[in-house]
């Protein structure tokens, strides 16, 4: 069974770096990524492809609507089945990490992305499921 | 009678030593003003003992006459001339006098009053003549003494203005090198805002050089696993994969690379060196740098970034890291003012900061606009004055808009307008010729 991860990030060669980093579990068909550049993008992604996405990995400093303001709105409109949210900011500060906290995000993480804890975090939260 | 001419002359020196008093022309004379005062004396006692009355006349008159003569030769007696003349008279008379009582004795004593009367009259013509030559004098030296001290007062005046222009000078240079040094504040403040947006600009391309040259060591391991087993076709496709990723190292490499530069352009205190420059480009670093660079010091901010840029725009030749510098002012400015509208009106309120480019007559427009505060009308004509700001003070220099306009109109042949309207918001176009 394949656990269907939308990623956002304004940064687009984000893309194939997952694409690789995740290539055994792409092929292995455990995992299946969708992207979206922005907050927005993820909404109208979300829109269409609600039911199917599992776990949601979000940058929180984009221009336009930031990952704060995204899971805020995913909190608010998809109330069932909860999807996991993941925040991941450049800026390690407290202040995005207790809002993050705040709006429900479950778990927040800093660039640069360290993809081994990040297939840690990813598997222990399907395991939950 | 002929004492009177000898008297004259003896007055006469007199006057004239007692007004070269304070003259070097005092020493020049002194000799012959005592040889003819003793003279004089002399003569009129030897003549008046020894000789006739007739005789004592002529001899007086004719001393008289030779003095006044010899007198109006020498220029230093130039002042004195037309008094020397009123003795010409006496010198006359008593000459006649001399001649009519020696040759016609007797006429000269029917009429002798006649005489008396004429030398005592042209004697006391000469005293009055001193008297007024001394008024004159006097009113002649309280002119000078009046130029004396108004020459002082006029060179104590320029002395006292050439320590005023001096003093005024060196204030001027103070000044001067002042705001040189505001300049370079100006632009390493403006550095300092750059810094944060700069450190992310970097850490990005950064991440990514580091993740995919990780993940493509990793793909050489699974590369040499297929090849082992002899699956090529695979093989080939992760070769592929790890070309793909050398180019995106190389590719966010670079990226970080043009970023350094870029900061250390901004911080260089001026090259003036003009190139052929990217417009759409450059300012959409400097909109990524400003907006970064705001987003890491205040990381509720939030604002929403619109770029229009104008297709097919030729390149325009500028000093990159001067208009950079004028456009990341204007970002900044427009930053600040969604900033405050945002504190003001809450969550409902949307920052928008739209960049936009286009052709037009024979030169580019950028235009900055916000949705903003908004300028007041009354300090809108001073936005560009330098040292004027709105901010809270520690937090503007005021130099960055007037800076900019140096920048654009001065340095660029250009022009920089606003537009604007309390509480709806502001844009600044930034015309630059393309030639």
């Amino acid at each position: 069974m394949h656990t269907k991860i939308l990623v956002v990030d304004d940064e687009a060669d984000v893309q194939p770096l997952f694409i690789q980093r995740f290539r055994r579990e792409i092929k292995s068909g455990e995992f299946d990524f969708s992207f979206a550049l922005s907050g927005e993008e993820a909404l109208n992604f979300l829109h269409d492809h609600h039911s199917e996405v599992v776990l949601i990995l979000s940058d929180i400093n984009m221009p336009g609507m930031t990952g704060i303001e995204l899971l805020a709105r995913i909190r608010h409109d998809y109330e069932k089945p909860p999807p996991v949210v993941m925040m991941i900011t450049a800026y390690g500060d407290d202040e995005n990490r207790h809002q993050a906290q705040e709006k429900g995000a479950n778990e927040f993480l800093t660039k640069p992305l360290d993809f081994n804890l990040l297939k840690e975090k990813l598997y222990s939260f399907i395991q939950h499921d | 009678m002929g004492i009177f001419s000898f008297l004259a002359i003896f007055i006469m020196v007199r006057r004239v030593q007692a007004s070269f008093k304070f003259s070097p022309l005092r020493a020049k004379w002194m000799p012959q003003f005592t040889t003819v005062t003793w003279m004089s004396i002399g003569l009129y006692v030897l003549a008046q003992a020894i000789l006739k009355e007739g005789i004592v006349l002529i001899l007086g008159g004719g001393s008289l006459l030779a003095v006044i003569l010899l007198a109006e030769k020498e220029p230093d007696f130039n002042p004195f001339n037309s008094v020397i003349k009123a003795h010409y008279p006496l010198a006359g008379v008593s000459l006649l006098s001399g001649i009519v009582l020696i040759i016609a004795h007797k006429f000269y004593n029917d009429y002798d009053q006649f005489f008396i009367y004429a030398i005592l009259a042209a004697f006391v013509w000469t005293l009055a003549r001193w008297a007024t030559t001394k008024k004159e004098r006097a009113e002649l030296n309280f002119v000078t003494q009046q130029n004396q001290m108004l020459d002082k007062l006029v060179a104590d005046r320029t002395a006292e203005l050439t320590k005023q222009k001096d003093e005024l000078q060196q204030t001027l240079d103070l000044l001067q090198t002042t705001q040189q040094q505001l300049i370079q504040s100006e632009k390493l403040a403006s550095l300092g805002e750059l810094t944060a947006g700069i450190a992310h600009e970097i850490q990005n391309p950064l991440n990514f050089v580091n993740n995919f040259s990780e993940v493509s060591m990793e793909l050489i391991d699974e590369m040499e696993e297929e090849l082992a087993k002899g699956d090529t076709e695979e093989a080939n496709a992760i070769a592929a994969d790890i070309k793909q990723n050398l180019g995106k190292i190389i590719h966010h490499g670079k990226r970080a690379d043009a970023i350094v530069k870029g900061m250390l352009q901004h911080s260089r205190a001026s090259s003036n060196t003009k190139e052929p420059t990217d417009i759409n480009k450059l300012a959409d670093e400097y909109l990524r740098l400003a907006y970064h660079g705001l987003r890491a010091k205040d990381k509720t901010f939030n604002a929403e970034l619109v770029t229009n840029f104008g297709e097919g725009l030729p390149l325009i030749n500028m000093v990159p890291q001067d208009i950079g510098r004028v456009l990341l002012n204007l970002f900044n400015n427009a930053f600040y003012a969604v900033h405050a509208r945002q504190v003001e009106a809450g969550v409902e309120y949307k920052p928008v900061v739209t960049l936009s480019t286009h052709q037009k007559n024979g030169s580019i427009v950028i235009s900055v606009a916000d949705n903003g505060t908004g300028i007041p009308g009354e300090v809108k004509d001073k936005v560009m004055q330098p040292f004027f700001t709105t901010k809270p003070t520690g937090e503007g220099t005021g130099l960055g808009l007037s800076l900019s306009y140096d920048i654009v109109v001065k340095g660029h042949n250009g022009a920089i307008e606003v537009q604007s309207k309390e509480d709806e918001g502001s844009e600044f176009f930034v015309t630059l010729p393309i030639i």
